[in-house]
């Protein structure tokens, strides 16, 4: 079942001069469609400014549609009422984890959203709970936030989305600020709620690395869809990939060079034990 | 010597019976022309640490010495350092505010009390620097891409003629292409002799580009050396919240395998070579 269907979604940016009038519009996303299966773990590359975060942010109606249409487990996402029944099924993380964490302690930021949705209190001390469980941040209930790793505040910001329990969570570009350890928990917890909840995952990154294991990748230029396949594929589309401003991961590009130098490798090599392995049938 | 730091601590609460250190006696020097790459985990100290060198923070004890003078001094120049050592903060493209990107980088340049004339020099001189195109130096700073807008607030930096170039975490939030460019202007500006001292989360981003690695771990300083021997430590490097290149991990496993070859390897290009030669081609 398709839980995210996007119809040739438009969005722009339009500026008005001193009068008013529109000055400039700038088409951010151009005409985009593009369909999520529940259970997904989608991830959206593109260059700076090719729209991947507005597009995501068309799901959880952040932003309404110029023009298209977005639906979201069957509701029309930008004439849906109440919008919050929008927001609850669909959640964003952002960039900064200090931007989006206001409790004092681990326990209080992961309430706030269900308490503002009115949950009494009995329920929610235990999705609290569950929550830090399966954001592997249980240990951390009763700490002050400010005193953790970039990559903990990311997962007690996950911890508060799961308290809503939402069907999607979006990611924009959520490890963008923290250090290898702190990308990996995030990546990890990701996986794991994808795997064990169920949870549509739609992951936003520039760090190539950290998408080898979707299930699928989407690739954006200049506001339009120009890429979607299976890791493996777009990976092995080097070329392609370059003209859009991006690259592969390290591994990837390692397995390209040699066997352009003659190896016999196969294409879209994406992990290194899968490529000391190919390795090792050659010797 | 351009800059010493002689066992210099810091630490926020210095009441408390034992204080906590978020910088804990560290050494290092540094010389003109060198490109320092400066990692830890998120908390380590390094943006402590950065602070310091251009007297935005003055360590608890302990001294920093820009050419031989203590900079926490009375009476010293903190104007002057200022603009010998230029620190370029995370995401400094939000301190844009001018009308123009030309004005933003005069910015600078206008506050040491330049003239008009001397301002604009200046900061054309710094866009060029930073490959900023010239058909740009109009338009509004908030209209630029996200690569740009960066560079246009590294020129700011760059138009007060720094001898020291500090870049704290300079390609987060970049495309890959971005932080490409982004490094390579870091990389220009050290060929023409400025001094480079680049803080990163990127393993990839430092093994390619900086001769030194200088590893921070709670508050503590505990390698300066070349990146071969930096990385060839890379279990160490885990445990504090860090990695080594993906290109690493590849040597190690080919090792592991019985293969004979170099692991002080972290570049996709000596790493094919390094291949390449295990396999006579």
């Amino acid at each position: 079942m398709n839980i995210i269907e996007i119809l040739n979604l438009v969005h722009e940016y339009r500026e008005l001069d001193e009068e008013g009038n529109e000055a400039e519009a700038l088409r951010a996303v151009d005409g985009v469609s593009l369909t999520v299966e529940e259970g997904e773990f989608i991830a959206i590359l593109g260059h700076n400014g090719s729209g991947k975060s507005t597009l995501a942010k068309h799901v959880n109606a952040l932003l309404t549609p110029t023009e298209g249409t977005v639906y979201l487990s069957g509701m029309n996402v930008a004439e849906h009422k109440p919008i919050w029944e929008v927001r609850r099924e669909a959640g964003m993380i952002f960039q900064n984890p200090d931007n989006q964490i206001i409790g004092t302690s681990v326990e209080e930021d992961v309430a706030f959203g269900p308490e503002n949705m009115g949950i009494p209190t009995e329920e929610l001390l235990k999705r609290v709970e569950v929550s830090l469980e399966k954001a592997g941040m249980a240990a951390y209930r009763l700490h002050s936030p400010n005193k953790l790793s970039g990559g903990q505040k990311q997962r007690v910001a996950i911890a508060g989305m799961l308290a809503m329990r939402p069907k999607v969570i979006l990611m924009d570009e959520p490890t963008a600020m923290l250090d290898p350890v702190g990308r990996k928990e995030v990546l990890e917890t990701m996986h794991e709620l994808n795997r064990q909840e169920g949870i549509t995952v739609v992951f936003i990154t520039h760090y190539m690395e950290e998408v080898v294991d979707a299930d699928r990748i989407v690739v954006m230029k200049d506001g339009k869809l120009v890429m979607n396949g299976a890791p493996r594929e777009v990976f092995s589309r080097l070329e392609e990939l370059e003209e859009c401003h991006l690259t592969a991961p390290e591994v990837t590009r390692l397995a390209a060079e040699l066997k352009k130098a003659g190896l016999d490798l196969p294409d879209g090599v994406l992990s290194v034990d899968e490529l000391v392995n190919a390795l090792c049938r050659l010797k | 010597m351009q800059i010493e730091v002689k066992d210099v601590c810091y630490t926020y609460t210095p009441e408390a019976e034992q204080p906590k250190f978020a910088v804990d006696h560290v050494s290092f020097s540094v010389e003109e022309g060198e490109f320092i790459a400066l990692i830890g985990h998120t908390g380590s100290g390094k943006s402590t640490l950065i602070q310091f060198l251009d007297g935005l923070l003055k360590p608890t004890s302990g001294e920093v010495l820009f050419h031989g003078e203590n900079v926490a001094a009375k009476g010293y120049d903190l104007k002057t350092l200022r603009q010998k050592v230029g620190l370029v903060f995370q995401y400094p493209e939000y301190q844009l505010f001018e009308t123009t990107v030309l004005k933003d980088v005069c910015y600078g340049p206008k506050n040491m009390g330049l003239p008009k004339e001397e301002q604009e020099a200046r900061a054309k001189e710094a866009l060029s620097l930073v490959r900023f195109p010239e058909a740009s130096y109009e338009k509004s700073p908030f209209d630029l891409s996200g690569g740009r807008k960066r560079r246009a607030a590294i020129a700011g930096i760059l138009a007060m003629k720094p001898e020291v170039l500090i870049l704290d975490e300079p390609t987060a939030g970049l495309d890959p292409e971005g932080r490409e460019d982004i490094l390579n202007v870091c990389r220009n500006l050290n060929d023409q002799g400025i001094t480079v001292i680049l803080v990163s989360h990127s393993m990839e981003d430092v093994a390619e580009y900086a001769k030194r690695i200088l590893v921070m771990n709670q508050g503590k300083l505990i390698y300066d050396a070349p990146p071969e021997k930096v990385f060839s430590d890379w279990r160490k490097l885990e445990e504090i919240g860090l990695s080594a290149p993906e290109v690493t991990y590849v040597m190690e496993g080919l090792r592991k395998a019985g293969f004979d070859v170099r692991t002080d390897v972290f570049t996709v290009e000596k790493a094919k070579e390094e291949i390449l030669r295990v396999f006579g081609k």
